[in-house]
């Protein structure tokens, strides 16, 4: 069961409860949907972005555990960073949970968001821990719409 | 004990006595000895795919090592022995349907492409713009996009039988669906995401009434049904090797002779002609005409030695040991708390989706594959049931002749621990 807890750790389970920043956000100026064709999860971020600055944000959606969770935190960790700043710890969080070359080397350095480093146990779920964030680079990005965890990549059958 | 239990056991016993011994199938697939993750294997995703007994597996290597050649060309020897075995396969499949005569079945890839192969063929010649294909809500995707293509191609269009909150089919809806549009009713025999069987005999006769044709996708059907053609009277079957126990790669598109012939080949290539000049080309007779290209030779051999392996187990009693299981799963995994059943048709085979109260299918399916229980877990391509029941995903456990209560036990011992870790 250790690997088991380390995917599901208390913080997550709390997050998947009771997401924070849940709920569509008025005054909202930027939006984007991120949607994971393989299970059917969908996740629609808010921003109030103010020059480069994330003033307020949320998000709705429904998915697993590690998917809604993931948005919890993305928002709470993000609030208030400029845009550069969050892009750096999409790049730094991803690289956690994959394992990859931006793999951080302190996972100290993610804060809080260091609980789902169990998530590179387990490959599959990658893109529900990633779902939300890719909805904030869309977002932050100014796309419009919906981005798939799947452009260009396999679909499962 | 209750009840039901008492019939199950009873269940068991008269299998016993009648000759189907799990113990000793499990024995014929050697997978079943592996470990995962340290625990014993349970597979409970035969709906995607089954696991594959001995005979099967030595019959693709027996004809690798001593009768590989392409087949209808050779005058040697070897070549002559694999023609021999491949259309020896086709002959298996064709008592195996029930069908009339082997030249009505086409070996194809797999359920998919044998509806494909319907749509661009049969639908591009004889379905026009505005014409209508009826389908039914519980299709897998495989069954919906072919048509969506040749609606695309055609300017046809796309109706859709509804169905009960159990799962089944509204045969009353159906009927109303028709009109003089009306060119081609394509319907699954047993739904992947819901486990209903549908009464496609029925289905099939209202269809002919009207004078359309009837295209079944037994793609589930066929490893836990007897299905016999002639006797449904269905105008096109397809269903796939893999989930009978047979290779990937391989799959059978039935279609009455008199349908074939009228159709215009779906691929070019060798092996489809009997003659080519640069100004004609004549066709091959069937069901050559449908092969285009050198075929999954082993795979068709394999799948003939996957339906001669379920002839000699029996598929009746095969049939009779899944449903006691089913019924003693259904019961099981009914009784935990937070659990809801999707998919409660009166006639139902091998398929348990179910949702559990505040945990996502995923996490469910994640934290099973920790105890080495093998189910799938999303829409099943069959995202419009998903929708229709109102849920993201589904948990599945799909049955397969080799599947025992200890496994469903193993099962709701998994589910219950699910509840423990999300603290349900």
């Amino acid at each position: 069961m250790t690997e088991l807890s380390e995917l599901y750790q208390q913080v997550i389970l709390d997050h998947n409860q009771k997401p924070r920043n849940f709920g569509e956000l008025e005054g909202a100026n930027r939006t984007a949907e991120g949607y994971n064709p393989l299970c059917g999860d969908r996740v629609t971020v808010y921003l109030q972005l103010s020059g480069d600055v994330i003033r307020e944000i949320s998000f709705l959606g429904s998915g697993c555990a590690i998917a809604t969770a993931s948005g919890s935190m993305m928002t709470a960790s993000v609030k208030g960073k400029t845009k550069a700043e969050a892009e750096v710890l999409f790049q730094r969080f991803h690289g956690l949970v994959t394992g990859g070359p931006d793999a951080p080397v302190n996972p100290e350095a993610l804060g809080k968001l260091a609980v789902f480093s169990g998530v590179f146990e387990f490959p599959v779920r990658v893109k529900c821990a990633t779902l939300a964030w890719h909805a904030l680079h869309a977002a932050l990005d100014g796309n419009r719409g919906t981005v798939s965890t799947e452009e260009g990549g396999r679909r499962e059958t | 004990m209750s009840a039901a239990a008492s019939t199950i056991l009873e269940g068991i016993r008269r299998n016993a006595s009648s000759g189907f011994d799990v113990e000793e199938v499990r024995r014929d697939f050697p997978i079943l000895g592996e470990k995962v993750r340290g625990k014993p294997l349970v597979y409970l995703d035969n709906a995607a795919t089954t696991q594959k007994p001995r005979v099967v597996i030595e019959r693709l290597d027996g004809y690798y090592r001593t009768e590989n050649a392409n087949i209808h060309r050779g005058i040697h020897f070897l070549s002559e022995r694999a023609t021999q075995a491949y259309e020896e396969a086709r002959a298996t499949v064709a008592r195996f349907l029930g069908a009339a005569d082997a030249r009505e079945i086409v070996f194809v890839r797999g359920t998919t492409e044998g509806i494909n192969l319907v749509a661009q063929s049969y639908g591009r010649k004889f379905i026009g713009e505005g014409d209508e294909i009826v389908v039914s809500a519980m299709e897998h995707h495989s069954n919906i996009v072919p048509w969506q293509i040749l609606r695309e191609q055609v300017g046809a269009g796309l109706r859709v039988i509804p169905m009960n909150d159990h799962g089944e089919l509204l045969v009353d809806e159906y009927e109303r669906l028709f009109s003089d549009q009306t060119k081609l009713v394509a319907v699954t025999h047993l739904s992947n995401a819901l486990g209903t069987i549908n009464p496609v005999g029925e289905i099939i006769q209202i269809a002919h009434r009207h004078g359309v044709p009837v295209l079944v996708d037994g793609a589930q059907a066929a490893p836990h049904l007897r299905v016999d053609v002639r006797e449904i009277d269905c105008d096109f079957y397809a269903f796939s090797g893999h989930k009978l126990y047979g290779p990937t790669g391989v799959g059978v598109l039935y279609g009455k002779a008199s349908l074939l012939d009228a159709m215009p080949p779906y691929q070019g290539g060798g092996d489809m002609i009997s003659s080519v000049t640069f100004e004609k080309t004549l066709y091959n007779v069937l069901p050559y005409k449908f092969e285009a290209g050198t075929p999954n030779i082993a795979g068709a051999i394999g799948l003939g030695a996957a339906i001669d392996y379920l002839s000699k187990v029996r598929l009746d009693l095969v049939a009779a040991h899944e449903r006691e299981l089913l019924a003693y799963a259904t019961e099981a995994v009914s009784a935990i708390k937070g659990v809801r059943i999707i998919g409660t048709a009166r006639e139902k085979a091998a398929v348990l989706s179910f949702v559990l109260d505040g945990v996502h299918a995923h996490d469910v399916g994640t934290i099973l594959d920790q105890d080495g229980i093998a189910i799938r877990a999303g829409h099943h391509c069959a995202m419009p049931v998903m929708e229709r029941f109102g849920v993201p995903a589904t948990a599945r456990a799909s049955l397969g002749l080799y599947n025992t209560r200890e496994e469903v036990d193993a099962l709701v011992g998994a589910i219950e621990k699910v509840k423990r870790v999300f603290g349900r």
